[in-house]
């Protein structure tokens, strides 16, 4: 038998097998910039929340808002990859993994910001229910607990639903690597091995999950947005939070896939599989969430405004006309503008160049967005006694900071241990039609002898 | 381990083999089939018969984390009985919050553990499997064959395979 050339496998096994010394000069920069961010909440700590820009009245800001943020960049992956798979989309294949890869990293990072929240960290363990000597349990009358739940639901999926695809590809890895390598892969298989119920097993799974995970990550979302709707805060509540703070997550999400999926191409030469029509189809899904982010916002802003509530429009004016203003309106322009212009036209929406500096536009806009949301808010509550500014201390900017590098370094460490593309699942899609042959397999015709 | 199977180049090879050792009087659960991806246009990629069941498992597991998340919220809140804003003892509105994902925990658990269950995974022992596989090559053979092995050699080397023997 002679075997097959097989260039996908070695394509997208190169970046895992092969280390350049810029993959470790940029783990030794994004590592130390991590290492920043933890000597700064160390310092943090010791000191107490002093040192940050927290104080009464508005005590969530930069951390509640990389919070909601980085809870909303997971929605890139998950959602993305169940509603393509679900859809049968073909192009879908190469995104998948680096789709889900966001998710799980971005889950990780945005649940430590309760945790960097805290004043006492080592008691975050409160939050789980479980039979203690103190006699209490949480309060499931509490939009926190039910985040605390939700998260953990959307992180145990999101992390299976990357895992379960993966699990071919270590037994491939598995079969091409030698010494520790072949070891770790070897049990990361799980001793898979490839058979026909393996196969089918393996793609049912996924269904299943696909089905079960989209309305979980809907739902993760909505319950961040009842953080602020259950709370009788000016230009907090408000029963469209839920859709709106959807609509932004999966807005943000894909403008982090698309920003990923270009470094990726960059870096790792991907350029034969991340192609300019995935850039195309998710800039066009970036184009209507900037258009559905829109409309909720005018929404909002419509109702609050017609409205005329004394202490809401105290907050939609320091936000439009205020203090605020220059945040606000750079938002309007990196969320609606930016894209808008970049990707309605087809000239520009069919580069990768165009599609990215709408992605980056969009994040540096929904972070604002998030931080719109929470701190002039919070500085301008009913009673105007109460009103309070906020400017973020270099404690909060250095680990806000650490967290884009955490990510980044996350990804990079993935991408080296992992194919970041589902080679099994990119094999299918490139698979020719059976021959079109009547086999005569009888053993008379084979010349088999009973 | 005994077994007798043949590496193939390509799944039109491959299914012909299938369908030679099918013709030998083989049953489908007798056959062994691997390859590095599944070949779902072709017919020995269905032989492992249908899987759906798994979507009744998952709804089963997702009754089940219903109920335990029912009970969670429930008896808690009788036995810790806490006045939060006028809200009932026991707030259906809120608890669905918690019963909603926790139903999604019972099913996305069960769906992973029937997938684990239902492959055998994970597997420690040597089964049976070529690493060719990984570059491409599809195997089919016979575990542990009933019937005469130099017979199913000669069947797979006929449909083009390259034939391995396990003593």
């Amino acid at each position: 038998m002679s075997q097959t050339v097989d260039p996908i496998t070695d394509d997208l096994l190169r970046p895992v097998l092969r280390t350049s010394p810029r993959f470790w000069l940029t783990v030794a920069v994004l590592g130390l910039i991590v290492a920043a961010g933890a000597g700064a909440w160390i310092y943090q700590l010791y000191y107490g929340f002093g040192v940050t820009g927290i104080r009464w009245p508005i005590f969530w800001a930069v951390y509640v808002t990389n919070f909601v943020f980085w809870i909303g960049i997971s929605h890139a992956g998950t959602l993305i990859s169940a509603i393509l798979r679900l859809m049968d989309a073909e192009w879908r294949r190469p995104v998948t993994r680096c789709a889900e890869a966001i998710t799980v990293f971005a889950l990780m990072i945005g649940g430590m910001f309760p945790i960097i929240h805290l004043g006492r960290p080592w008691h975050f363990f409160w939050l789980i229910p479980y039979p203690n000597q103190r006699g209490l349990w949480p309060n499931f009358r509490s939009p926190l607990v039910w985040d605390f739940l939700a998260i953990t639901t959307y992180l145990i999926g999101s992390v299976l639903f990357l895992a379960l695809p993966m699990i071919p590809d270590f037994a491939l890895l598995r079969d091409r690597t030698t010494g520790w390598r072949r070891r770790v892969y070897g049990t990361l298989a799980l001793g898979w091995r490839g058979t026909t119920i393996e196969w089918q097993r393996l793609e049912t799974a996924m269904s299943i999950m696909a089905v079960v995970i989209l309305p979980v990550a809907v739902s993760v979302h909505t319950i961040v947005s009842f953080d602020f709707s259950m709370a009788p805060v000016p230009m907090w509540h408000s029963t469209i939070f839920g859709p709106y703070f959807v609509a932004g997550a999966i807005f943000s999400g894909v403008a982090a896939l698309i920003l990923a999926m270009a470094l990726l191409r960059r870096f790792l030469e991907l350029g034969a599989y991340l192609r300019p029509l995935h850039f195309e189809n998710l800039g066009k899904l970036l184009l209507l969430m900037s258009l559905v982010w829109s409309y909720f916002v005018f929404s909002e802003r419509l109702t609050i405004w017609y409205g005329n509530d004394p202490a809401e429009m105290a907050v939609f004016r320091t936000t439009q006309e205020g203090s605020f203003a220059p945040l606000y309106w750079t938002m309007v322009v990196c969320n609606f503008i930016v894209p808008f212009a970049l990707l309605a036209p087809k000239r520009t929406r069919t580069t990768i160049s165009g599609c990215v500096a709408a992605s980056v536009a969009v994040l540096v806009g929904m972070w604002l967005e998030r931080f719109l949301i929470i701190v002039p808010s919070l500085g301008h509550k009913h009673l105007p006694y109460s009103w309070a500014t906020y400017r973020p201390q270099p404690v909060e900017i250095v680990i806000t900071i650490a967290t884009f590098a955490a990510m980044t370094l996350f990804y990079v460490l993935f991408a080296k241990f992992v194919p970041i593309i589902s080679i099994w699942e990119l094999k299918v899609g490139r698979q020719p039609a059976p021959a079109a042959v009547d086999l005569d397999v009888r053993p008379e015709a084979m010349g088999v002898r009973r | 381990m005994s077994g007798v199977y043949a590496l193939f180049a390509d799944p039109d090879a491959a299914e012909r083999a299938v369908e030679a050792l099918r013709a030998q009087g083989l049953g489908t659960d007798e056959i062994t089939i691997i390859s590095a991806q599944p070949y779902e246009s072709y017919a020995f990629s269905h032989t492992g018969g249908s899987s759906s069941w798994m979507f009744r498992v998952a709804a089963a597991g997702g009754t089940v984390g219903l109920a335990c998340a029912f009970a969670l919220t429930s008896l808690t809140q009788r036995a810790w009985p806490i006045n939060t804003g006028g809200m009932p003892i026991v707030a259906l509105w809120t608890n669905l919050i918690i019963m909603f994902e926790m139903t999604m925990l019972g099913a996305v658990l069960s769906t992973v553990g029937t997938l684990l269950w239902s492959t055998g995974l994970p597997r420690r022992r040597p089964a049976f499997y070529d690493p060719a596989v990984s570059t491409g090559a599809i195997l089919v053979g016979v575990e542990q064959p009933k019937h005469a092995s130099p017979v199913l050699a000669t069947t797979l080397a006929r449909a083009g395979g390259q034939v391995k023997t396990l003593a």
